[in-house]
């Protein structure tokens, strides 16, 4: 009798602790498309629509404008800056019009911006997290220095975003004097990412077996020489997927850019530039700062509610697309260097 | 792959294969290789080799047996320096002479050494490239860029380690598709590449089947007329048939060093004879 209700009692316990697991993975799995179909329905309708070409080219290709929404002659106009303008030369009658900033034309801009700061950002956290990462698994030895710089990068990685936007702001935007700029945003975003890249990277390269060091070495090559055509070819496979999170994070953060790199507005696109040397001194739009500065510092209405789902939409897709660029490479490497 | 293969170890001293060359029993007349004198080795504060002193010769092949733990491999790492990749690990007493050179003198590079005593290691590490690429990663480091060379040494290196007609029509192909043994011998074959004098091997058929290791063994006394070969062995029955002298360590200690023949039939030490036989080990 005892054995018997003993052992219902601890079916049920089993079935118990099955059903929270299993509702708890369920739970996040909600959330998550949640999210993203919320995104993906209210955002659809502004990124694309029910006629031929069927994507809202406009909002892709054009930089933001202020929307005028007025009526006339009982009709509710929806004009967009130049459009307006256009339309008073030909209707001399004023009309009372509400201009709504950035609801009208596109994020072209955004986009351009975001891609960069990712593109510059990721340069200089992979040449400077790989080095690293290579000189601490390959040359340092144990000593307490070096363990101290271990736990030096575990705490970085744990430092918030802003407080990386601040160091940034301070650093290269005041005391190196590169202003709002392109290149303050890629030192902050890469060194925002760096610990994460360090630790991959380092796993990747002890995951390296030591038999191919040794061989290597062996046959008379020098330890640069192991590490460049031994050890780090067949370590890249896991240094990229570490910067396929990378890639994710600097696109997504707003803090870290909003003091160094970002504007709000800005008419020139980044290659409108006089001197070559310009481009890197230039401060760019960005997607999470345009998602940030319209639901915030401007009144909300459905008009810019279009423009939050529409730049969300989009920038879901770009982190998609870029991530799955770097996936590709990541197994054509895998392919021609599998062991 | 990874079955390792541990033959009965008791022989009988009336089994023994013949003595390999007159050249095995007169020591004196033989050049001195590689010279070891009064080596003690250290891991931090462990040390694991206590006042080792050993020549081998030019030209022949010296076996290293022992238990596991005795301190044979470190000594075989000691000739070409690859205990520099541990950290906390030196020669804290004596030296090894290489044709007369100190190998660890401050101005001898461990490149050029490397160069000279190439080593085959007890599981083979072929690098995940093509048969071709593997052959020829000794020459590209050394800086040889001539392709024509190159295509030369890949083709004697892999005749030399008995591999050339298996892999001729395959040279582009993933080194990890070969068998085992033929993983081996492909690492014998990088070896040989950058032609060495000396050749260190680690147990280097612990890990294969008895045919394979008897193609290793085949071709180390073709290797032999050449170069000198330095290696490790578990297996007593193979350091008889294979060497011409034999060291047998214990505990980090030599006991014993002489003609395989005589270490065989004829030990001095008592140690030596009961490992032989396999009372202990």
């Amino acid at each position: 009798m005892v054995a018997a209700s003993s052992n219902s009692r601890r079916s049920f316990v089993q079935t118990f602790m099955f059903w929270t697991f299993r509702l708890a993975t369920y739970f996040v799995l909600a959330c998550a498309t949640y999210i993203f179909l919320n995104i993906a329905i209210k955002g659809s309708r502004t990124v694309f629509t029910n006629h031929a070409p069927f994507i809202n080219v406009k909002f892709l290709t054009e930089p933001p404008q202020t929307l005028y929404v007025f009526d006339y002659q009982g009709k509710k106009m929806e004009l967009s800056d130049r459009e307006f303008r256009k339309w008073q030369e030909t209707h001399k009658e004023p009309v009372d019009a509400t201009s709504i900033a950035y609801s009208a034309g596109g994020i072209w801009p955004c986009i351009v911006g975001t891609a960069l700061l990712v593109f510059g950002s990721m340069i200089v956290a992979l040449v400077i997290g790989i080095s690293a990462a290579i000189y601490l698994s390959e040359y340092s030895r144990d000593t307490r220095f070096i363990r101290f710089i271990r736990i030096a990068i575990l705490n970085l990685a744990g430092v918030p975003s802003i407080v990386f936007g601040l160091f940034g702001f301070g650093l290269f935007v005041i005391f190196f004097g590169w202003n709002v700029s392109l290149l303050a945003g890629w030192f902050t975003l890469g060194l925002m990412i760096l610990p994460a890249i360090i630790i991959a990277s380092e796993e990747s390269l002890r995951a390296v077996p030591k038999g191919l060091r040794e061989g290597s070495l062996a046959l008379g090559a020098t330890s640069w020489q192991t590490i460049r055509k031994n050890v780090l070819p067949y370590a890249m496979p896991g240094i990229l997927t570490s910067s396929i999170l990378g890639i994710a994070r600097v696109a997504g953060e707003t803090a870290p850019i909003m003091f160094t790199a970002a504007y709000a507005m800005r008419d020139e696109m980044p290659w409108q530039v006089t001197k070559w040397t310009d481009f890197f001194f230039q401060g760019v739009m960005a997607l999470p700062y345009h998602i940030y500065v319209v639901s915030s510092k401007i009144p909300q209405n459905e008009y810019t509610e279009r423009v939050q789902y529409g730049t969300a939409l989009v920038f879901l897709i770009v982190v998609m697309l870029i991530a799955l660029a770097s996936i590709v490479l990541r197994e054509r490497q895998r392919r021609r260097l599998s062991w | 792959m990874v079955s390792v293969m541990e033959p009965p170890q008791t022989v009988r001293p009336q089994t023994l294969p013949e003595p390999l060359g007159s050249a095995a029993n007169q020591t004196e007349k033989l050049q001195v290789m590689i010279d070891v004198r009064e080596v003690d080795f250290t891991y931090g504060d462990n040390k694991v080799l206590h006042s080792i002193s050993l020549q081998m010769a030019a030209r022949a092949v010296t076996a290293f047996i022992g238990p596991s733990g005795c301190g044979k491999t470190t000594l075989l790492r000691c000739i070409n320096r690859m205990n520099d990749l541990v950290d906390g690990s030196r020669i804290s007493r004596g030296a090894i002479h290489l044709d007369g050179i100190d190998i660890n003198s401050p101005g001898l590079d461990v490149v050029d050494l490397r160069r000279r005593v190439g080593m085959v290691f007890q599981k083979s590490n072929p690098f995940p490239k093509s048969i071709y690429e593997n052959i020829a990663y000794g020459l590209r480091v050394a800086g040889v860029k001539k392709r024509s060379l190159i295509d030369e040494a890949v083709e004697k290196s892999l005749r030399s380690a008995a591999l050339w007609d298996e892999v001729k029509d395959r040279l582009e192909t993933n080194a990890y598709g070969l068998s085992g043994g033929q993983q081996q011998r492909l690492c014998i074959a990088r070896a040989l590449a950058v032609e060495p004098e000396v050749v260190l091997m680690d147990e280097p058929c612990s890990a294969l089947d008895p045919i394979a290791t008897a193609k290793i063994e085949e071709l180390i006394q073709a290797l032999k007329t050449q170069y000198t070969i330095v290696i490790v062995t578990h297996n007593m029955q193979q350091a008889g048939r294979i060497s011409d002298f034999t060291a047998f360590f214990y505990l980090g200690k030599l006991i014993e060093f002489g003609p395989t023949v005589k270490i065989f039939t004829n030990p001095g030490e008592k140690q030596t004879e009961d490992y032989i036989t396999g009372r202990f080990g």
